[in-house]
């Protein structure tokens, strides 16, 4: 028994090593002559070409979700694809362990028994608190490109909130408001509305995701514009997919794949 | 980057690791994870990352924790090594 956990130490001890030896080669936090910041010769620096222009190029005042989402937003579209993909082997795997099992007998009798208070109390708070972060989520969907936020943090706290219903009172409850079905049609809209603005763009004969040929569709000022209306519709496409998956991987790891009863 | 402030929540980080690694019941030990995770996030607010940050705050510390003991509920409440 003492053998394994002196060679676990001694692992742990060599990684560590390695790992702070790896970070003394890091520049140091904010310094101006780094990889990231410095101008290579010959042509600017990527973060100065953010600062200076993003704002210019894309009307979006959160320089982090117009890199995201419109610069980089290649890698947030498969970003989303590889949530989609993590909640569908998640289903597949629990769904084939637990999937032919019985449905568990209701031990407890009805789950509201008269008299049992704290029930109330749980519940009736939960009730009064999901509206509130309903909204927050949707704020923080729909401002993440003038705030801290964006799809995937509002998909969370909107996943967050169905959760709540589905631990205040039981699975069946949160499954009725986002049932199986609609849930896994929810994730699958959520990377067609992303991929969707892509193609669109890609008919409109530019490149994919170079929304700023949508404008004639959109209505915008210019391009600008459009390209800041774009990412706002990515950033819901993201946060359908998100929402989906997050509350997907909540009912089947509470279920053990089965859907049914939960915690 | 507030020395001192960076200093505090960097050691509650490792106690917060250490004491989720030791800590037999699992139920607690995910509840520590969701601490470990709100001082990440408050790491990453306070050297300027603010979007990261949220996030961490949402994935990390919320919904991670919360699947983590729906995880528990499912197993055994004791850690057995």
């Amino acid at each position: 028994m003492r053998l394994p956990n002196m060679f676990a130490i001694i692992a742990v001890v060599i990684t560590g090593g390695i790992l702070l030896y790896g970070v003394s080669d890091f520049p140091s936090f904010g310094d101006p002559k780094s990889p990231a910041n410095a101008a290579v010769p010959g042509s600017e620096s990527v973060s100065q070409y953010f600062i200076t222009k993003s704002y210019k190029d894309t009307k979006v005042p959160n320089l982090v979700t117009s890199v995201l989402a419109d610069y980089r937003g290649y890698d947030t579209m498969f970003e989303t694809v590889v949530i989609f993909a993590a909640g569908m082997a998640i289903f597949a795997i629990l769904g084939s362990v637990g999937g032919g099992s019985q449905p568990r007998v209701q031990e407890e009798g009805p789950s509201f028994v008269d008299g049992d208070h704290s029930r109330i109390i749980v519940g009736t708070t939960c009730r009064l608190l999901v509206p509130v972060i309903q909204v927050f989520a949707l704020y923080v969907i729909g401002h993440g490109h003038y705030s801290p936020g964006g799809g995937f943090q509002g998909g969370v706290i909107l996943a967050a909130s169905f959760i709540i219903i589905a631990l205040s009172s039981d699975l069946d409850a949160a499954l009725r408001r986002l049932s199986e079905v609609n849930y896994l049609r929810l994730a699958c809209v959520g990377i067609l509305i992303y991929a969707g603005f892509g193609v669109l763009c890609q008919v409109l004969e530019s490149n994919f995701l170079d929304y700023g040929v949508l404008q004639p569709i959109l209505l915008t000022d210019g391009p600008e514009m459009a390209r800041s209306h774009s990412m706002l519709g990515v950033e819901i496409g993201v946060a359908f997919t998100v929402t989906a998956i997050m509350f997907a991987i909540y009912a089947n790891l509470s279920s053990r794949g089965t859907l049914r009863d939960g915690l | 980057m507030i020395f001192a402030f960076d200093i505090i929540i960097l050691v509650f980080l490792v106690i917060a690791a250490i004491i989720s690694l030791s800590v037999k019941d699992l139920l607690s030990a995910s509840m520590i994870f969701g601490i470990y995770g709100f001082l990440i996030c408050l790491l990453w607010a306070e050297m300027g990352a603010v979007d990261v940050a949220f996030t961490e705050a949402a994935v990390g510390a919320g919904i991670s924790a919360v699947l983590m003991v729906a995880t528990v509920f499912n197993t055994k409440r004791k850690s057995s090594d």
